[in-house]
């Protein structure tokens, strides 16, 4: 069995978090005593049903502002996968907690009103879709109750959409007409769209294929931990502790370190349970090399063949966290992988008006802007382009002074 | 990959980022099956090295004496630093005062401990096995959870925490919570344990035991638990499936002693987790509350 990540983009009046508790409901998610606490929240839909949707809000903080301030992660499993759902709101103001959900999801769910169609929101959640290259997404025309499950409505907002797929360059977009509210095409087929013939939301999310490219990425693998336990029988033991970000490495591959460019192969492949002929992405393992080489953490080892780019000058795409405005003059830490080094964020390219798609020039970069920037880092990072892989991708800027996370990056091209 | 080797190296790789960005990490180990499986989980990380940091269990003194005989087995095996920080120390320092009544425990005491503690052994980063699936308060949680000096949680102040890039970065006299375990389910861990053939400590099978009957659950019945005449003692066979201090974990009935048929009886339950916890149980918002207050 393996997971799903995805991501729900929509906001409350979308229905999204009816959706998610529906999925959660149906799928016999919840368990009793959780359901006692919502049977005795005093929500109640009009009909006097419960309302699903208090399955998703967590704090009390919330509950009093009837809003999701962050990102909530949900689990459920059924017999062919288990899911991880990350929960974020779809208010403006909280763009970077999408972006935050979306980095880590494989598939997004976009939700549409049927009764409002393709509206700026949902212009937004695409565009950081896009942006952040999740490799599907599926789109919930919801709400078809409340327009007489019309497949005339489903199919208008089908073509409206598919322009914007096209405009955004996403190419594995899939639509369902759904209600979360009455349960429609959410786990089961509705029997009120007898014109729909495709999968409930559910089987979808069950059969999606993930990660299918991911095999042909170039293997790297960025150094986390030096092993050097330094007792007298393992006096010489030297082992390359971290996690595969992509592709596969073998005993016997000739490998670079960088940034310093030293070559070498790889002598053992091991982990506490023995050891492996070959690693593949993701996994944790312990690499050793036939040449003492000095590496340390923050270093990153590449196949020899299909290198990343290694500079400190970088074009990157990034979206602005926090509510103190980009300065063009401070220096921040980027971190890429396991490697932090200083880094200036030179000059701002232009900004993105997510509403319009637009490129605009920005005088000032503030909390939710997107844009394309100029980075100078201190050391070099060996990275490869986001779009070509993500795991490799992606970094985030870090305020030197409040020590907070402002900023993410989809690292472009050096420049 | 499957689920189980996902997980795994995803726990494995944060383990390692810790070691990686903090001074002076520890792992808070409780004695549960959820610190159990970190113990394993460093093991996996940093073998044939040694841990970059040592346990620190904060004991309240209320305890099942399994979970300490445990504890100092496991220790003892591991060849690892063990520092225990106790509650009954914080008590005696009039730092705190014990509650009384019926329902008392020392489980909201021990934040104070454990805060001293982390003052003390002047640790930035403390590794715990806290999960999202356990708790709505917890659902919000990230993997590194900043905490001020007072050990404060807010919510509403978290750092995005994007792809699998953890930002440690802290001011002095702040820490860290970090939750490898945090994509973990219940069952995950279960399943793992029987995978990884984790041993556990017996209060987690099934035995016979003297318990009453309080709110609703079985308790069990020991000098620690303030009881009166109306507390009819019952002996039944019982296991615990979350283990915390002896006067807030409930146990189950359950004739289960062996871990297939627990991982069967557990994803066959209608009751949550942490449905057997009478911490939890005190508000709406019981979790959120103490988390602010710098509890887990």
């Amino acid at each position: 069995m393996d997971i799903l990540k995805f991501l729900t983009a929509g906001s409350v009046d979308d229905g999204k978090s009816t959706l998610i508790g529906r999925m959660l409901y149906d799928t016999e998610s919840i368990l009793q005593d959780q359901l006692e606490a919502i049977q005795n929240s005093s929500r109640k839909n009009d009909d006097g049903s419960i309302d699903l949707a208090i399955l998703t809000d967590g704090l009390k903080a919330e509950r009093e502002q009837g809003i999701t301030i962050d990102v909530a992660y949900k689990y459920f499993q059924t017999e062919k996968r288990k899911f991880i759902i990350a929960d974020t709101p779809g208010h403006i103001q909280y763009t970077r907690n999408m972006v935050t959900g979306a980095s880590n999801a494989d598939l997004a769910i976009i939700l549409i009103d049927a009764r409002k169609g393709v509206i700026e929101q949902t212009i937004r959640h695409s565009y950081l879709v896009s942006l952040l290259a999740l490799e599907h997404v599926v789109v919930c025309v919801n709400k078809m109750d409340m327009v007489d499950y019309s497949e005339e409505v489903f199919e208008k907002i089908h073509a409206d959409y598919h322009s914007l797929a096209v405009k955004l360059n996403l190419h594995e977009v899939t639509f369902i007409p759904v209600s979360a509210l009455k349960g429609d095409n959410i786990v089961n087929n509705s029997l009120n769209m007898p014109w729909y013939k495709g999968k409930s939301l559910l089987d979808h999310l069950e059969t999606v294929p993930v990660r299918e490219m991911d095999a042909l990425l170039p293997a790297r693998f960025p150094v986390q931990w030096v092993i050097r336990p330094q007792t007298e029988e393992l006096h010489d033991y030297r082992g390359y502790a971290g996690r595969v970000a992509s592709g596969a490495f073998k005993v016997g591959d000739t490998i670079k370190v960088l940034p310093s460019g030293m070559r070498s192969k790889i002598a053992k492949i091991e982990t506490f349970d023995g050891e492996h002929a070959i690693a593949e992405e993701g996994k944790s393992i312990t690499m050793h090399l036939e040449d003492e080489i000095d590496i340390s953490r923050g270093d990153m080892i590449s196949e020899a063949e299909r290198q990343p780019i290694v500079s400190n000058l970088i074009e990157a795409d990034i979206c602005w966290m926090d509510t103190r405005e980009l300065d063009t003059s401070a220096t921040y830490f980027i971190q890429h992988n396991s490697k932090l080094t200083r880094c200036k964020i030179q000059e701002i390219l232009y900004k993105v008006n997510i509403n319009t798609l637009e490129k605009v020039n920005a005088d000032a970069f503030g909390l939710n802007d997107i844009g394309r920037v100029e980075i100078k880092t201190a050391d070099e990072l060996a990275f490869d382009p986001y779009e070509t892989n993500k795991r490799n991708g992606g970094a985030i800027i870090i305020d030197s002074r409040t020590n907070v996370t402002v900023g993410a990056l989809m690292l472009r091209a050096a420049l | 990959m499957d689920y189980l080797d996902q997980l795994e190296a995803e726990a494995i790789a944060i383990l390692r980022e810790v070691a990686g960005q903090f001074e002076k990490p520890a792992l808070l180990f409780s004695g549960g099956k959820d610190s159990i499986t970190l113990v394993k989980l460093a093991e996996k990380a940093f073998r044939p090295g040694k841990f970059p940091f040592p346990l620190v269990h904060i004991d309240t003194g209320h305890n099942f004496p399994e979970t300490i005989e445990f504890r100092d087995k496991l220790v003892a095996q591991l060849g690892e630093k063990l520092i225990v920080g106790y509650v009954q120390d914080s008590i005696d320092q009039g730092k705190v005062i014990e509650q009384t009544g019926k329902n008392a425990s020392r489980n909201a005491l021990q934040t104070v401990t454990l805060l001293d503690t982390i003052l003390e052994g002047k640790f930035d980063a403390c590794i715990g096995g806290a999960r999202r699936d356990e708790e709505k308060a917890r659902a919000k949680e990230r993997i590194f959870s900043v905490r001020d000096e007072f050990g404060q949680w807010d919510p509403k102040r978290q750092r995005p925490e994007l792809w699998n890039i953890y930002n440690g970065k802290i001011h002095k006299g702040e820490n860290v919570r970090v939750f490898p375990i945090s994509n973990w389910t219940e069952l995950d861990v279960w399943n793992y344990i029987k995978r990884e053939n984790i041993e556990l400590p017996s209060v987690y099978f099934a035995h016979e035991r003297d318990v009453i009957m309080r709110n609703g659950q079985w308790m069990a019945a020991s000098e620690y638990l303030n009881m009166d005449e109306e507390d009819i003692i019952i002996r039944k066979k019982v296991r615990f499936r979350t283990v915390g201090d002896m006067t807030c974990t409930a146990a189950v009935e359950s004739d289960k002693d062996q871990i297939d048929d627990i991982i069967l009886e557990i994803s066959q339950s209608k009751i949550s987790e942490r449905g057997a916890r009478m911490d939890d149980k005190v508000s709406e918002a019981a979790m959120e509350d103490r988390k602010k207050g710098g509890y887990f």
